[in-house]
């Protein structure tokens, strides 16, 4: 059962060369309140598992990132998360590039303690040669075809975000798209779990099929109004898209980079929220 | 003049991608990019009505929809549901390709050197999985030598050279349809499964298409390139005033 805690107490359950997995996808429905306070820790040399978006962005920069497991990081509207091409580009990540179903059947395998889970997904590509990890096995069957042997991506902690939890950890998510939240908090010895809200037991509502995360999974729950920002959340998917360019604007220049970086993330996170605030006013 | 003659070049983009779902039947028509996206929504649309086709999000509607807007689910198909359809093979995608060479091997992932890229792109994606366990398809809006290139730098989609080291097994549903580009159209049944040009869009001469090209293009036997075919009436005002009123396509290609 998920204890009531806070990003802060969250992140400081965190160690030094941790493997966390982070959940959503691109950018969309990430957990961006603890991804941020993860940016503002004295972390370093974690491993991160992520269908890469913003978050991961953020983490290179802050240095933070050893080594990245992921299938790709993009911002969806916004095509290349430029922090990510930038720590490639000066190679101060070690990268384990996946293909998209691989890296499903990788969490799938580590969710449900197998060692692998085998799929063509990746044979023939250029994933086999440059992600040192992967291996192949055979078939034993009449067959004896020759197949990928996708590893179990396990994870010591994962952040996930949901719409709505209950403060025992039940998650539940309005979009149409449950990403592989799941999946990473199963695979996971420990899942911390952030929602925009909070209620009590028993009315988190909606279709039972929407209640995605379990509390058997979660060891603590918080809530984080805004958390996602300015990934996407909700029924209709939204995103703050003119603060997504914003981001990806200040990231491109790393003058424009430190402005941002001084007025959004140097203090914490009821500030960030404020500061979006104000910056979307002056927009108007 | 007839309705025809007036297509803009982006109209028989949509078309040519459109013909690469023609006799699909009933599986899920997977798009990337403007003219693709359209592409699926009026081959449905038309001739092949038993496709299924999505919002651009998780949901298959249950009627082709104009792009950005909303439609009424016949099913659902969030990213994992896609991943393990790759899998099940009843899927026919159209992907983008920063490089693809003359065998169809395709790259996403990075320009140069993976270990220290000069350009990392989106990473692999799809990619790989796509291209060995479903039919693939390519949609470029921009050919030229950067695009068409010798070699790609990662393979990220797998070509027909691989077939070799993939084996009978590892091949057998390696299956690369067609690359739709703003110039023309081109399968692989050249020589040894390589690239070929098999019709160049009106307007386009088959020395533009061979010079956007950094590798030699196989043509069709007699050395004869027919042009592409032009969008009928019908398919015009599916195009304009169903499927894409903004003309989001002339967007995509301005020619």
């Amino acid at each position: 059962m998920g204890e009531l805690t806070t990003p802060q107490e969250i992140v400081a359950e965190l160690r030094d060369g941790m493997t966390i997995g982070i959940g959503g996808w691109g950018s969309r429905r990430k957990p961006m309140a603890l991804v941020r306070e993860i940016y503002r820790s004295n972390l370093k040399d974690l491993t991160i598992v992520s269908c890469g978006g913003p978050d991961v962005g953020l983490l290179c920069t802050a240095g933070k990132v050893r080594k990245l497991i992921a299938p790709f990081v993009t911002m969806d509207s916004v095509a290349l998360e430029p922090h990510f091409r930038e720590a490639r580009k000066a190679r101060t990540i070690e990268f384990a590039e996946y293909d998209e179903g691989m890296f499903m059947f990788g969490l799938l395998a580590a969710a449900h303690r197998l060692p692998f889970m085998p799929t063509r997904a990746g044979l023939g590509s250029d994933v086999m040669t440059v992600n040192a990890d992967l291996q192949t096995v055979t078939s034993p069957y009449e067959d004896g075809e020759e197949l990928v042997a996708v590893p179990a991506l396990t994870a010591d902690v994962s952040l996930v975000h949901m719409d709505i939890a209950d403060t025992r950890g039940n998650g539940r998510y309005l979009g149409a798209d449950p990403y592989l939240d799941d999946l990473f908090a199963k695979a996971a010895a420990r899942t911390f779990l952030s929602a925009e809200e909070l209620t009590r037991p028993g009315e988190l509502g909606g279709p039972p099929q929407a209640l995605l995360v379990s509390r058997m999974h979660v060891t603590g729950v918080t809530e984080t109004p805004g958390g996602a920002h300015f990934t996407s959340i909700g029924s209709g998917g939204q995103r703050d898209e003119s603060f997504q360019r914003h981001y990806a604007k200040s990231a491109a220049d790393p003058e424009a980079w430190k402005a941002f970086e001084d007025r959004f993330l140097s203090g914490d996170e009821a500030t960030y929220q404020s500061e979006v605030h104000k910056w979307h006013e002056e927009q108007a | 003049m007839t309705v025809t003659a007036e297509a803009s070049r982006a109209e028989v983009c949509v078309v040519a991608c459109a013909e690469a779902w023609r006799g699909d039947g009933e599986i899920l028509a997977a798009a990337m990019g403007t003219c693709s996206v359209l592409g699926a929504r009026l081959a449905r649309s038309t001739f092949e009505p038993g496709l299924l086709t999505t919002d651009g999000g998780a949901l298959l509607t249950s009627e082709p929809i104009p792009l950005g807007a909303a439609g009424e689910p016949e099913g659902w198909l969030p990213f994992r549901e896609h991943l393990w359809l790759v899998q099940n093979g009843r899927r026919h995608v159209m992907m983008g390709a920063s490089q693809i060479d003359r065998y169809g091997n395709s790259n996403i992932s990075a320009i140069g050197d993976w270990a220290q890229p000069k350009s990392q792109l989106l990473g692999m994606r799809g990619a790989p999985g796509n291209t060995i366990c479903n039919p693939t398809s390519y949609w470029i809006p921009r050919q030229s030598p950067r695009v068409f290139v010798e070699q790609v730098d990662i393979v990220s989609g797998v070509g027909y050279d691989k077939r070799t080291w993939l084996g009978l097994n590892g091949s057998r549903f390696l299956d690369l349809r067609r690359v739709v580009t703003d110039l023309g159209v081109y399968d692989f049944r050249g020589p040894e499964h390589q690239m070929r040009l098999v019709s160049v869009h009106p307007g386009v001469t088959v020395e533009q298409a061979k010079e956007a090209a950094g590798f030699e293009l196989a043509l069709p036997e007699g050395g004869d390139v027919p042009e592409t075919r032009q969008p009928t009436a019908e398919e015009l005002r599916v195009i304009r005033e169903v499927l894409d009123p903004r003309a989001l396509r002339d967007k995509e290609v301005t020619a």
